[in-house]
């Protein structure tokens, strides 16, 4: 034992990692039969999942039944009922910000399937060696710090020096084109009705990526006889992407869907940067999930916040039902 | 691929030529937000709101940078962002592993329970956690303290599926029992035969852990309080105000933001691409 000792202190001395690891794990588990080996491997995963991911969950269904008065410590609760939960669906604000979070979910998320698809269709058929460079380049918002992007998209949505505004006064010069944009510049972030859908476009730049990618896998797994024989029956581009490829997208399309409405049910950091955390003016911008937030961390009410977010869960577990019933293939077909 | 152009008709291939410019329009439209974010970061305030507005580089950078340190302690921050992701990411890949391998190899007792479990937490929207995380993290004294961000998600139940999904298509089990009948220890295996061949799951693990961190802002914006304790995201959005934000600055800072992260993802777009959509694609 002493000699281990020694040897370990001599591996660390020389700053040998490899070696110090090594005579580590020969020592210590010598006990450790492939039997108990499992548990001590999971639990610190199983530690961390009880109590940051599981105990949180119970811990605010117990919340949302209850009242909680910050200043006098976690016991300071008292039993409310459901009273919470009456207090938010009597709530204007709370279902305005509802009425928000939909309308941007949907404004965002539309749009980026119905791009994303011919988009993934097109760069799986056609761009050969410049494919890998396109969908990095969709790919790119993605990955980036919604922070950065939505404080950047703040400064371009500006109403008197923002570039979108200024792109819109010089399309508008053009003739046919121009009569649909407006003749003056927008107050994008100042009045109500501007302010969702800017916030859906930063939205759809940024997850639109993220969908080709997903359509783009799928495609690739449709074999490629089945066009073939689609073009010695006369069909065209078009035919082939009605009888072939959408139904082939059909799984891919469900699960993609899905996490849009889950993603944009979630809403929070574009709106919240962009209306500087309190939910633009006459709240048009405040998705749920920024008011759960405000109700909790502004107002200090952290059980009806707690309501307010299964609620929201519910929402969002009952629409992710509802893509499931559309999109599933139904018996008999494929 | 399947290549459709055999037929030669005029229409056949103006269509490529339209889609291709259609691409290329949107790849920059994807674009530009980036090429002006680090344009701007080169112009003072003036210059950015200025008719027409700056194009190319400035040179007011190190005056932003100026600007940026007098109202924050920026580095601090970018300092704290770089340990939280550094630390969140070696202990996600290292508990993530550890289970991950646990759940591929052996049987324990209520494993598949568990499993569902873990899984089932996958679903569940980021909202739900925000207060009950913060009134945890309030009793147990974590508020203001870096650990606040990195323990909890080293339980990170994508990373542990990804591991077990790894496992049970790449390593044999052979192997391990081979190394069994040799007399390596357990926690050995795990070391020395398991983690190794682990490298490349590991690799696309630690990579999005890295860049979820660094991006971070719920997180943050529930446990930390004190501008000293803000890591990147949430010192950008305190530069905001309604009446004087100093945007040349805001844009250095989220240039500074953004670049390691464009680097990253030159460096290894493929790997994170199919990592970041590997839940969906299989």
């Amino acid at each position: 034992m002493r000699q281990t000792a020694a040897a370990l202190l001599q591996a660390l001395a020389r700053r040998d990692l490899a070696a110090a690891s090594r005579i580590l794990t020969d020592v210590l588990p010598v006990r450790l039969s492939p039997a108990t080996v499992p548990y001590v491997l999971i639990s610190p995963f199983v530690l961390l999942f009880l109590v940051f991911s599981l105990f949180p969950l119970v811990f605010s269904l117990y919340l949302a039944f209850h009242v909680w008065e910050p200043t006098d410590g976690l016991a300071a609760m008292t039993y409310v009922g459901i009273d919470n939960f009456r207090f938010a669906l009597g709530d204007d604000w709370f279902w305005k910000s509802l009425g928000n979070t939909v309308w941007m979910a949907l404004a965002s998320g539309v749009p980026q399937h119905l791009v994303a698809i011919p988009l993934a269709c097109f760069l799986n058929s056609g761009l050969g060696r410049g494919r890998d460079l396109a969908v990095g380049v969709f790919f790119l918002p993605y990955i980036t710090s919604t922070v950065a992007i939505a404080i950047l998209f703040s400064s371009l949505f500006s109403t008197d020096y923002g570039l979108i505004n200024l792109a819109l006064a010089h399309l508008h010069g053009i003739p046919l084109l121009g009569t649909l944009l407006p003749a003056q510049p927008v107050d994008w972030m100042g009045r109500p009705e501007n302010i969702k859908p800017a916030i859906s476009l930063i939205v759809f730049w940024r997850y639109l990526g993220f969908n080709v990618v997903l359509y783009l896998a799928a495609l690739q797994t449709i074999p490629g006889d089945l066009y073939e024989a689609a073009r010695m029956d006369g069909a065209g581009w078009f035919r082939q992407f009605w009888f072939i490829t959408l139904p082939s997208l059909r799984p891919m399309l469900f699960f993609a869907v899905t996490l849009s409405v889950i993603g944009g049910l979630q809403l929070f950091e574009e709106p919240f940067i962009l209306t500087g955390g309190k939910g633009g003016s006459d709240q048009a911008g405040m998705s749920t999930a920024i008011y759960l937030y405000r109700t909790a961390f502004d107002f200090n009410d952290f059980g009806a916040a707690s309501a307010m977010s299964w609620l929201l869960f519910f929402l969002v577990a009952g629409l992710t039902y509802a893509t499931n019933r559309a999109f599933r293939p139904r018996a008999g077909s494929q | 691929m399947a290549t459709r152009s055999s037929t030669s008709s005029s229409a056949d291939r103006l269509a490529p030529l339209m889609a291709h410019l259609l691409v290329g329009v949107g790849g920059l439209l994807m674009l530009a937000p980036f090429w002006f974010m680090f344009v701007f970061a080169t112009h003072s305030r003036t210059d950015i709101f200025s008719l027409p507005p700056p194009l190319w580089f400035g040179d007011a950078s190190l005056g932003n940078l100026q600007i940026l340190t007098s109202r924050l302690p920026f580095w601090r921050n970018l300092g704290l962002s770089l340990y939280v992701a550094a630390a969140s990411t070696g202990f996600t890949l290292l508990f993530c592993s550890m289970g991950g391998y646990a759940f591929a190899m052996f049987e324990f007792r209520f494993k598949r329970a568990l499993f569902a479990l873990v899984m089932g937490t996958l679903l569940v929207p980021s909202f739900m956690n925000m207060i009950p995380t913060f009134m945890i993290m309030n009793a147990l004294g974590w508020i203001d303290q870096p650990r606040a961000l990195f323990i909890p998600g080293a339980a990170n139940a994508f990373g542990v599926f990804l591991v077990r999904q790894f496992v049970i298509a790449s390593i044999p089990r052979d192997l391990v029992e081979a190394a069994r009948m040799d007399g390596c220890s357990e926690l050995g295996i795990y070391w020395r035969i398991v983690l190794p061949l682990l490298r490349p799951a590991l690799g696309t693990l630690g990579l999005i852990t890295f860049i979820a961190s660094w991006n971070n802002f719920i997180g943050p914006l529930i446990v930390m309080r004190s501008p000293e304790m803000y890591t990147l995201p949430l010192a950008l959005r305190a530069l905001q105000s309604p009446v004087d934000t100093e945007w040349g600055a805001l844009m250095t800072g989220s240039a500074i933001a953004t670049l390691p992260l464009l680097v990253l993802f030159m460096l290894s777009s493929r790997q994170l691409i199919a990592g970041l959509t590997s839940g969906a694609v299989k």
